[in-house]
Order: structure tokens, then sequence, then C-alpha cells
């Protein structure tokens, strides 16, 4: 046989022996692999189970809101990687390059096995008599061309990644606890663990490189090796090096063993190891659901939070699996970031790990030690909510969904600490000034503990009288919300709001002392049956109401109005005061002079990330002949003011510097004039924040209304001043 | 140990008080009625005490309005039972008729220590421990800050005036009126409470008699909110223009120097 | 009916408190009228005696296990007190002591209670008075035609230079044997460390309530207590929640303060706090419900955002 054969052989030079090991290790670890994903399977098929098909159409609901995306749009997010990439372009391009670039080596080796041990060794070989294989000719150089390609991308994106772990110097990568001060622990496992997979991984590749560069330098570069691109390159240089053909050929042998027992071991490893995250991401991503942190799930079986670790659904379980410890959520959380005791990574890892220990996975390089049995290392029959995860970490949270936004594999934080709340509400552990706000709702309605009565008290500086929407039928109801109504600072915004709906002819009501908190915080807080009661409340007040349509000035009431009440049975459109402004000032209902004003826009939480709507608010500030000026977060990317989820009922004295000081800075880089927000809270939080930090002096903290009502005034004088200027004119001509 | 915690509903103080049209009593159909705080305070001390060395805690109130949410939130803190006594007249209980009442009913009980609130609002003389234990003729005090239970005796801390604080030992049973539990009254998470009402652990009992009226000797000339004769002046304007004047004050007074 | 009006004496580390006091005078005044006489029960501390002249009688029982207050040991000498001289009103003030003993006298001797009493005088052979009640948002006047009144009187409300008269009252000792069958026994007393701290002698104090909301918040205040070189000091709500130690309490079961200014923040005005503070020669509050209570004894008033007056007023005092 003189004719040059394009292909290589597999296996080359072993002998028996050699082949007997090398399969024998391929079966142990292929075993190895299986029983670790069994457990990890196992484990999800304990967790409790929850409505979320997998193989599904779009979902119904609002787009990016409480819709859920179909299985083709999930499952284009895991091939395209397109959570990884977004806000992270040069880890995401990595990150997909590796991604790729490994399936595909995957591919190639699945393609060499089926070609040698399935069509070789059993259909050609057993059947035939006499083995062939399909790894020939232009497919031979072909499969080399391509697969040399995604070994160099898995190479390249790899060592980007790589050399990320390695610096940490980035502060999502920093495994310093934020909820333990005092030291007592140590995660350097899990750094072994970081550094392990991606070491191990870059290993294979390159290992994978040299030993096709010894194989094509000791066969002498037969001329079709030169599609082998990347392997013909490594043997020429390492030729240039001076590698003998005869030195290649051994050291093609010892390398050889040491890629596959590399690659073996990998196999092995995978599911016991932070390189699960190749299946348990994936599958998360596919399985993540926008809705329920939106619309929180109800109590379990009626159950008031989780109190162990049969409490926790598949998906939660899934979710901690998920975690690849990028540090996103770390990053942007406002908690985290004001020097708050909650890192949303550290509560999904702490999760997990006590998770892990409970059911006895087996784990490698994933846990924390700890010199004392709390937090991760907790026992088995402790209390996820206080034992497991601390009151102060899941008193932090400020529900502003920024990780959950910033999660690239679909976890769902907020649920998970809204349902660990539960679990304090209902043994009463809370700060005093939570208790009492409670306490304050429960009985009178509102967090203030005004009389129900006072909360339409502000209407009374009107010179007209606001429609009761229980008395005559109103085309939109105003739930204006407790701080709207009993904060002094916000009642003239709501005065301020009233006069322009009714000089624009809107024809509005209000529920006036039926109105109830709407309960979208106190749902947050985790008390849920005074979020069942206040529904109820508001439920009943607005069944004897006729309206059309709700507004609200609050965008947390938006949020629990517009998706959580449907589940109780209300069925209209909500919006929220700044979609009513723009409509209002875009048909020229609301006539205005333009301020040209240079402003910035802070989005809520719970109208920009929550509830995507981020382009009303810019509509009204565009309307008026203001300059908008963004600021670098923004849209669903905000930066939460440290109001939400219950924290403007807690105490923020142990933050080193409040959410609300480091946004109002990020503004005062911008050298606007005004901070724009559409937001009760925001104002509280950001005029104090202007104070604390002294902007207040360059810069005013605005609502939306009352930039609207300052471009009517202008306009209503131009017009005065151009009726009284006509006036005299005529009287001068007369 | 038994503890029996008397607890009863007061108007509620956020609202505004009306009169009815005689002026001789607010206008209680108006009226929102909420537990009385100190009562809270005295449920707060017995849970901590039940907590602490074990104890059947049980709530006693009449059937006034709104009564059975307080008793079930008491169920949903830790109380053991919850006691409502009826037919003790339709009206409002003045604290002497409560405290008769109350007296005869815990002579058929057995109880190792009564733990009501320092006070209710809405009586000429609310202080119903003192009392209570004047007729059952069993220690008492009141305006306590700590309760610490000892065998056949507690220690009781009470504050005087200037901070000072006393503490004595008394012999059970006996009558304590809290003024402040050691620590704040424990939320009750409404599903808890819900809880409560659906498991329905409220004792209806035939008050032990009836109430007899108003007592002699005391009559009401008149009710009315107190004058408005002495009121501040008002300082208007921002808070730089409050400050500023504030300021101003000072330094007419020689406080502070401009 | 006898006439004779009994005050109980308060006193608290060998000091007699004033509105003892201010309750011997309105007892003269009242046992003057009636034709009755003015005794002092005295219970501990007999050499205190010295300082009631205004009284026509002291009864007293020595002791040590009285010095502090033993509610069992006082109520068995008070009643023998009411029931061994002729008797017809006993006054107590509205603390601690006479929330204890003056209802439950009132049940054992078969008296009228009158509690929260801020006026009190005799109309002929009647007793008019004024009682608080609903936490002093209403005022009953009352007409008293019982035989037998126990009342506990608002103190900080009479001037209390009427009861410092002198005198010689005539000295009677109680007989021991009333405390013969005590089912409580006094253990001890204690008096919160000032921590260096007397608000009582500070010339101005900046006052902070419920309103300011959480501890962290209490900066804001100091700020304009430091600016002005003086303590600050707040109500019970505050004290309760630990924000700041007990000697800075004012009200009644705190301090009684006198100071030349006292400047409140978010103090709502409780009938308890009113009487730690009404004296002040200046009182300037600041609370956002227009309606408190507070309003009603303080000169100047404001309805600003303490958090917004705070730092105003730290930055105009600061220089």
């Amino acid at each position: 046989m003189l004719a040059v054969v394009v292909t290589r052989h597999i296996l080359g030079g072993m002998g028996p022996a050699q082949i007997a090991v090398f399969y024998s290790l391929a079966v142990i670890a292929i075993a190895v692999f299986f029983y670790g994903l069994a457990r990890r399977v196992a484990k999800y098929r304990q967790g409790r189970s929850i409505d979320r098909p997998w193989l599904r159409g779009p979902g119904s609901g609002v787009k990016g809101v409480t819709a859920r995306p179909s299985f083709a749009s999930a499952a284009g997010a895991v091939l395209t990687n397109r959570t990884v990439r977004r806000r992270k372009p040069l880890v995401g391009w990595a990150h997909l390059a590796l991604f790729w670039g490994f399936l595909g080596l995957l591919a190639a080796t699945t393609i060499v096995g089926v070609d040698y041990d399935i069509y070789g060794h059993i259909i050609t070989g057993a059947i035939e008599g006499h083995e062939k294989t399909f790894l020939t000719g232009w497919f031979y150089e072909a499969f080399n061309l391509v697969f040399n390609a995604a070994g160099v991308a898995a190479i390249a994106g790899l060592a980007v990644l790589l050399v990320r772990r390695h610096q940490r110097s980035e502060p999502q990568l920093d495994y310093t606890r934020v909820d333990v001060k005092d030291g007592g622990y140590s995660r350097a496992k899990l750094v072994a663990g970081d550094m392990l997979f991606v070491d191990l991984l870059m290993a294979i590749l390159v290992t994978g490189f040299l030993v096709q560069g010894l194989r094509i330098l000791s066969e002498g570069f037969p001329s079709f090796e030169r599609w082998t691109w990347m392997g013909w390159f490594v043997a020429k240089a390492l030729s240039v090096a001076g590698i003998s053909p005869n030195v290649a050929f051994y050291l093609h042998g010892v390398l050889w063993w040491a890629h596959s027992l590399m690659a073996l071991g990998f196999v092995a490893y995978l599911p016991y190891s932070k390189a699960v995250h190749m299946i348990t991401s994936a599958a998360d991503l596919v399985a993540t659901d926008p809705g329920p942190t939106r619309r929180l799930p109800a109590l379990a079986d009626g159950k008031p939070g989780y109190t162990s670790a049969a409490d926790f659904t598949w998906k939660e379980l899934l979710d901690f699996d998920a975690c690849t410890k990028c540090g996103r959520c770390h990053e942007v959380c406002p908690a985290r970031t004001s020097g708050g005791p909650l890192s949303p990574r550290d509560l999904i890892l702490d999760l997990r790990q006590w998770l892990n220990t409970t059911r006895h996975i087996p784990t490698l390089l994933e846990t924390e030690l700890r010199s004392e049995t709390t937090g991760p290392a907790a026992p088995p029959d402790a209390e996820p909510a206080g034992d497991v995860i601390r009151q102060e970490t899941l008193w932090a949270c400020t529900t502003c969904m920024a990780c959950v936004e910033a999660c690239p594999v679909g976890i769902e934080h907020v649920p998970t600490i809204v349902s660990l709340r539960r679990r304090l509400v209902d043994q009463g552990k809370m700060e005093p000034t939570l208790q009492a706000a409670l306490q304050n709702v429960a009985s009178q309605g509102n967090s203030f503990g005004k009389s129900a009565r006072m909360r339409a008290r502000w209407t009374k500086a009107l010179d007209f009288t606001i429609k009761d929407a229980r008395k005559e039928p109103v085309e939109l109801l105003w739930f204006v919300g407790d701080h709207a109504s009993f904060d002094e600072r916000m009642q003239g915004l709501s005065q301020s709001l009233a006069r322009l709906l009714h000089d624009a002819g809107v024809d509005f009501g209000l529920l006036y002392e039926a109105e109830r908190n709407a309960g979208n915080d106190v749902r947050r807080v985790g008390e849920e049956g005074l979020f069942e009661m206040l529904v109820e409340s508001n439920m009943q007040a607005m069944s004897n109401a006729s309206f059309t349509e709700i507004f609200t000035t609050d965008p947390h009431s938006f949020n629990t109005l517009r998706n959580e009440y449907s589940s109780f049975g209300l069925e209209v459109r909500v919006r929220h005061y700044s979609q009513l402004l723009a409509d209002l000032l875009e048909t020229g209902r609301i006539p205005v002079a333009p301020l040209g004003a240079k402003v910035t826009y802070h989005d809520p939480c719970y109208l920009g990330r929550y509830n995507r709507i981020t382009e009303a608010p810019r509509r009204v500030i565009r309307a008026l002949g203001c300059e908008l000026v963004e600021m670098p977060r923004n849209r669903d990317n905000t930066f939460c003011c440290g109001a939400g989820g219950g924290r403007i009922w807690m105490d923020d004295s142990h933050l080193e510097e409040r959410p609300s000081e480091m946004r109002i800075k990020e503004a005062g880089a911008l050298a606007v004039d005004r901070f724009v927000v559409a937001c009760p809270k925001d104002f509280a939080m950001y005029s104090d924040a202007a104070k604390t930090t002294g902007l207040d002096t360059s810069m005013q903290v605005v609502d939306l209304v009352q930039l609207v009502e300052e471009a009517h005034a202008l306009a209503t004088r131009e017009t005065a001043g151009m009726a009284s200027g006509a006036k005299s004119g005529e009287t001068e001509t007369s | 140990m038994r503890i029996v915690v008397p607890v009863k509903q007061v108007p509620d103080l956020v609202e505004e008080l009306e009169l009815n049209s005689e002026g001789s009593d607010i206008d209680r159909e108006f009226v929102k009625f909420v537990a009385n705080e100190w009562d809270e305070q005295a449920l707060e001390e017995a849970l901590l005490i039940k907590e602490a060395v074990g104890a059947q805690v049980s709530v006693v109130a009449f059937d006034e309005p709104d009564v059975d949410q307080t008793l079930y939130t008491a169920l949903a803190r830790g109380a053991d039972d919850a006691v409502k006594l009826t037919g003790a007249g339709d009206g409002w209980l003045s604290t002497a008729e409560r405290a008769r009442l109350l007296a005869q009913w815990l002579s058929g009980q057995s109880y190792d220590m009564v733990i009501t609130g320092v006070q209710a609002s809405d009586d000429l003389d609310g202080q119903l421990a003192g009392t209570l234990g004047g007729l059952l003729g069993v220690p008492h005090a009141s305006v306590v800050v700590g309760v610490e239970p000892g065998s056949g005796s507690v220690t009781v801390t009470q504050e005087l005036a200037g901070g000072t604080v006393v503490t004595t030992e008394i012999a059970t049973p006996c009558v304590v009126g809290m003024q402040t539990a050691r620590q704040a009254p424990r939320y009750a998470p409404i599903s808890r409470i819900r809880q409560a009402m659906s498991a329905g652990g409220l004792e209806s009992v035939e008050a032990p008699g009836e109430a007899t009226g108003p007592a002699e000797g005391v009559e009401l000339l008149r009710l009315y909110p107190p004058e408005k004769a002495g009121r501040a002046e008002m300082i208007s304007g921002d808070a730089p223009a409050v400050a500023e004047r504030i300021v101003e004050i000072l330094a007419s007074k020689g406080l502070v120097k401009l | 009916m006898g006439n004779d009006v009994v005050v109980v004496v308060e006193h608290d580390g060998g000091v007699i408190s004033d509105t003892t006091f201010e309750l011997l005078g309105k007892g003269r005044e009242l046992a003057d009228a009636w034709g009755g006489r003015l005794v002092a029960a005295l219970f501990g501390e007999p050499e205190l005696a010295g300082e009631l002249g205004a009284a026509d009688v002291v009864r007293f029982a020595a002791g040590a296990e009285l010095g502090g207050y033993c509610p069992e040991a006082w109520e068995a000498l008070l009643l023998n007190v009411v029931e061994s001289v002729d008797a017809r009103l006993v006054l107590i003030g509205t603390s601690t002591v006479g929330m204890d003993l003056g209802s439950s006298l009132a049940a054992r001797w078969h008296a009228a209670p009158l509690s929260y009493v801020v006026a009190l005088r005799a109309d002929g052979d009647e007793l008019l008075a004024t009682s608080q009640i609903y936490a002093g948002k209403l005022l009953a006047d009352l007409r008293v035609t019982a035989p037998r009144v126990v009342v506990t009187h608002i103190g900080g409300l009479l001037p209390s230079d009427a009861g410092r008269k002198a005198g010689s009252p005539a000295l009677e000792e109680i007989d021991p044997a009333v405390l013969g069958s005590l089912k409580s026994a006094f253990k001890e007393r204690r008096v919160p460390d000032g921590g260096g701290v007397d608000i009582t002698a500070a010339p101005m104090l900046v006052s902070v309530g419920r309103g300011i909301a959480g501890q962290d918040n209490l900066e804001l205040a100091q700020e304009v207590a430091d600016a002005l070189g003086v303590p600050l000091s707040a109500s019970r709500p505050v004290i309760d929640q630990g924000w700041l130690p007990k000697p800075h309490q004012v009200g009644k079961s705190g301090k009684k303060v006198k100071p030349k200014a006292y400047l409140a923040f978010g103090i709502s005005g409780a009938p308890e706090h009113l009487e730690g503070m009404r004296n002040s020669e200046l009182i300037i509050a600041c609370n956002t419900d227009p309606s408190a209570p507070i309003f009603d004894v303080a000169h100047y008033g404001t309805t600003v955002d303490l958090f917004d007056l705070l730092p105003e007023l730290a930055e105009r005092l600061g220089d």
C-alpha cells in the first residue's frame, strides 16, 4: 500500500494492554460522570414541584415582564450566549468562543468515537470483518480544518476568562464575604475550584494541539495535514524549536496519555464541580421565568415561608447549581455596594452548599470552610432563614431585581429571598421600625399609621373636588398610594397632578378612604397574609367603584396592581402616571412651553426594570423641551435608591454610603440642573441624598409632575401674556 | 404556672374622637376600637415568661367591639387560650365594673399571676391592676417594667420618677400592671391570626354578672377637647426660614449669639 | 363624712418630689375649705417630716425596707392612715406610686378613684375636678359627691411653693404591726448610671421623640445639641428603643426638666412627656402633625419636617 491514505491512526502505536487501560478508564470516567449527574437530577426531582414546562410556546402576559419566553427563545439565549454577552461584551464573546469551541471539540470527539468504535469496531469490524473508517480523505481534511478552528476559539476564549479568574481584580470576582466581617471562614477551596476548572480545561486544550503537532511532526508533515492548520503550525514550531521526529514520536505517546487522562478526568469531574454549570446553567436559562419575580408566588401549601431544605423548588435547586460565581449580581447589588450585609452571589452559594451537604451531594472544591456550624456550614436541621442565611442579609435586600436582571444563567434571587423573609416574618424576626410599619398597615391600611379617613385630606387644598369613584363612574381610577397621600412632602405633588389632570379635562376619581396600601412592599417584606388582606380590601373597594382603567403614582403599587392583582380578579388596564402624562402631552391636552432645562432621569426599579416602562417618562421630558442626559446606568440597568422591598421601613444607618447617595453622585457628574424622578419614594430618598451629598446646591430633585406643571404654567403665562398684550394693543388702536 | 392576661379594647386614638350629641361620651358608633397598647405589653411579658420557664397564658376579655380580632391576635402571638366573657352588658364597662366581674371570674380559676396593662386611656380611672389586686386581696404592683418568675413568688421591677428602679419580691398569686415588657410586643403575622381564626380557639363564657351602671358619687358635667388657648405660635415657611426664626427667638432670649 | 385630706409623700433618695409639695399646697387649700386637717403620709425616711410644715399631721412609718417603694407595704400603711384619720380625700401624684396605690386603695377603701386629674377645687361642700381622658385628647369636668375620693393628680401643674411652708405638724408613728403579714419584700433600689449627663441641669435641651425614626438619625439632633453645647434628651419611645440611655429621658418616668429653652423634635406630646417639660421657660416644638398635643404647651411650633429643619439649625448654630 503505497498510496497515501488521508487519515491518521487512532490509538496509533499502542499495545492491547494500553488500549484496555484506556477503555477501562473511559468507562469508569463516563460511569462517574453519569453517577454525578444522576445525583444532581435526583436532587432536582426532590425539589418542590412548580408549574414550569420545559417545552413550550411563548407565554401570555407582558413580554419581558410576566410572559415566559418560548422554549425556542430560551434555547436561543443559551446557544447565542446572549445573556452572558449582555453588558459584558468582552467576557461574553470570550465565553461564546469557548462555548462553541468546546461544543465543536465535543462534536469532534464524538465523531471520532462514532467512527472508530461504532463504525470501525462494530459495524465494519465485527459485522463485515474488516474495520473501516469514514474519517478519511476530504472529510478528514474538513474535520481538521473546522475543529482546529474550534480548538483555537476555545483556547482564545478561555485565555480571556482564565486571566480574569487568576487576576481576581474585578470586585465581582472577589470572594471576601460582606456579611461576615470578623472572619471565621475560608473560601480558598472555591478559588482553587475556579482555578482547577480553567487551568484543567486550558491544559486539555493545549495538550490537544501539542499531541496533534507532535504527531504531524513525527509523521514527517504529510501534506494533507496542512488542513490541520493549527496542528501543522504547532508541529512547525516544535520543529523550529529543535524537536526531532523521533523525539516527537516519543513525546507524542507521553502527551497523548496526559491529554487523555486529563480529558477523561474532566469528564468524571464535571458533575461534581464548577464545570457542572455547562449543564445546569443551560438548563436553568431554559427553565427561567421572568414572571415570579414580578408576580411573587403564593405561599406553598399555605405554609408561611421556607423552614427546611424540602421547601425549595426544583427551579431553585437548579438555580443554585447554575451559579458560576460570575459575580454580576454581587457587582450590581445596591445592598452590597452600599456596604450592606448582602451579596446575592453568596446567598446563592450558601444555599447551594448547605443543600448539597444536607442532601449528601458529592462535590469537589465547592465548599466554604467555617470554624463554626453557621451559614453554609449549618447543620441539616438548621433554618434556611436565619441560620443558613442571616436575618440581616435577608432584610438587606431592596428587591430591586438588579441581580435577577444581571444574572446570565437565569437565577431568580428575589422570589427565594422573599420566601425566606416570609419565614422571618412568621417568627416575628424583624426590625422594630418594620414591625411598626406592618402593624400600621394592618390596623390603618397605611404604613404611616394615620387614620384611613385622612387618606384623601390632601385633596382639601384643591379648588375643585375630585370625583369619588365609588359614587359616580369615572374613566380613570387614580390609585394614589400611601406616600403620595400621607407624606407631606409628596402631597403637593399629588395636588399638582390632580390640577394638571383636571385642567386637561381627564375624567378621573379616587377611592378616597377606601383605598389601602396596595401591598407591593408588604408582599416583598414577606408578610403574605397582610398582602392578601390588603388585596381583599382594595378589590372590595374597587368592586364598588366604576372605572375603566387604573393609574398609579407609585411604581411599586403599579407593579402589584398590574402584575399581581390579576391573580385576585383585577382585569383592567393599569398604567403609571408617566404614561398618562406622556399621552396627554403628545395629544396637546396639557399645553406646555419648552423649559429648556438640562435634566437626567432616574428609572424607578419597579417601573424601568420590573415593568420595562422606560420610554414614557422620557417622552414626557422630551415633550417639555428638556435636554435629557442619561446616567451611565439607565433603563433596565437602573440603580436602586435603596427604599424598595420594605427597606424604606428599616434602618439604613449601618450602610457605608446609602445607595441613593451613590446614585445622585452618578447624576452629579453629568452637570445637569434637575434630577427627575417618577416615584414618591425616589422623591423622598433623593431629596435627602441631594442634601447629604451637598448636591442640592447645583441640582434640584424634581418629580416628573413638577416639571410638567412648570412647563404648563409657563405656557399659561405666555398665553395670558399674549392675550393681555393683544388687549392693550386694542386699547391703543381704539 | 398559669398567667391570666386581661385585655380590653380602647378607642383608637389615631382617629379624631367625636362626642355624642349630649356631650356625655364619645360617639362610640363612629370610633374604631383597637387593643389597649399596655395590654399588649402585658401579653408580651407573659409570653416571655412562658418561653423562659413555661407557663399557660390565658387571655381574657369582655365582649367588646372587635375584641375577637384582639383575642385571635393574642393566640397568634402564642397565648394558649382565649376567653371571651359575654353578657356583661352591651355598653362600655368601667374599670371598677370590669375589675369586679374579673375578680368574680378569677375566683373560679386557678392562676399564679394576673398581668394586665398598666392603664387604659378610656376611663377616669384606667388602672385595672390595682383595683383588681385590691378586690382579690392579693398583692399587686403596677408600672412594672420586668417580671422575673421565681418559685412561689415573682420579682417585679418598677420605675419611679427620675428613672430610679425598685425591685420587689411578691408572693404569688399576684396582679401586675405592665408598663413596658422587656421587649417590644412581638409581631403577629396576619396569616397566623387568620389561622387562629379558622381554628376558632375562642372560648365564650358567660360573664359572672352584669354591669350595674356607673359608680355613684362622680358626676360627669362636661366632656370636651382641651382648649387650644395656650397653643404655640406656629412658625410658617420652609425649613431654612423656620430655622432662621428659631435662631432669632433663641437669640432674643439671650440663649445664643447671632 | 370626714373632712381630712391625706397627701402621700413621694420621695426618692432622701428628696421629696416637687409634686408632693404641689399636692400639699392643694391639700391645704381643700382642707381649709372643708375645715379638715391636712395629713401627710410619709413612709420610710421619717427625717423628711421636717419639710412637711404645710401639713397638720404627719403620719409616718420608719423602716429601711420602705425607703424605696414596696407596693404592698405602702398600701397597707396608707390604708391604715386613711382609716385612722377622718379622711375624705387622698391626693397622690400621677406617678408610679400614684398609679399603683391609687386604684387599689380606692378598691379597698371603697372610694371613688379619679386619675390624671389636672384641676381640683372645693365648691361649697362639693369637690369639682377636671380629669384627662383618652391620653389627654379630652378633658372631663366632674362633680364629686362621693364621701371618699382617691385622686391622682398630674404633677407640674400647681405651684409647689404653697406646699413648702414652715410649720410644726404633729408627728404620729404608724403601728409597725400593720406590716405584719406582708407577702412582698422590698429587694433593691437602683439609680441608673447617669453617664455624666444631667439633663436637669442643662440650660437648654434638644429633645427627640418617636419622629426621629431611627438611631442613626439622632446624629442630626446631636449636631444641633453640640452646636448649642447642650445634651440630647428624649421622650419615652426613644429610650425604650434603646437609642438613648435612660438618664436622657424626659417625662413622668424620666426626669422633670425646666431649662431656659426646650427644643422638641418629633415629640407628639403624650401627657407623661408634657409633665416632664411643660414648665420649661421656652418651648419650641417641631412635629409634622399640626394637631400634636406638644403644640398646646409649646410657645412656638412648626410642622416642617425635622429632617429638613435639624440640618438647617445645625448650620446656623454651628458657627
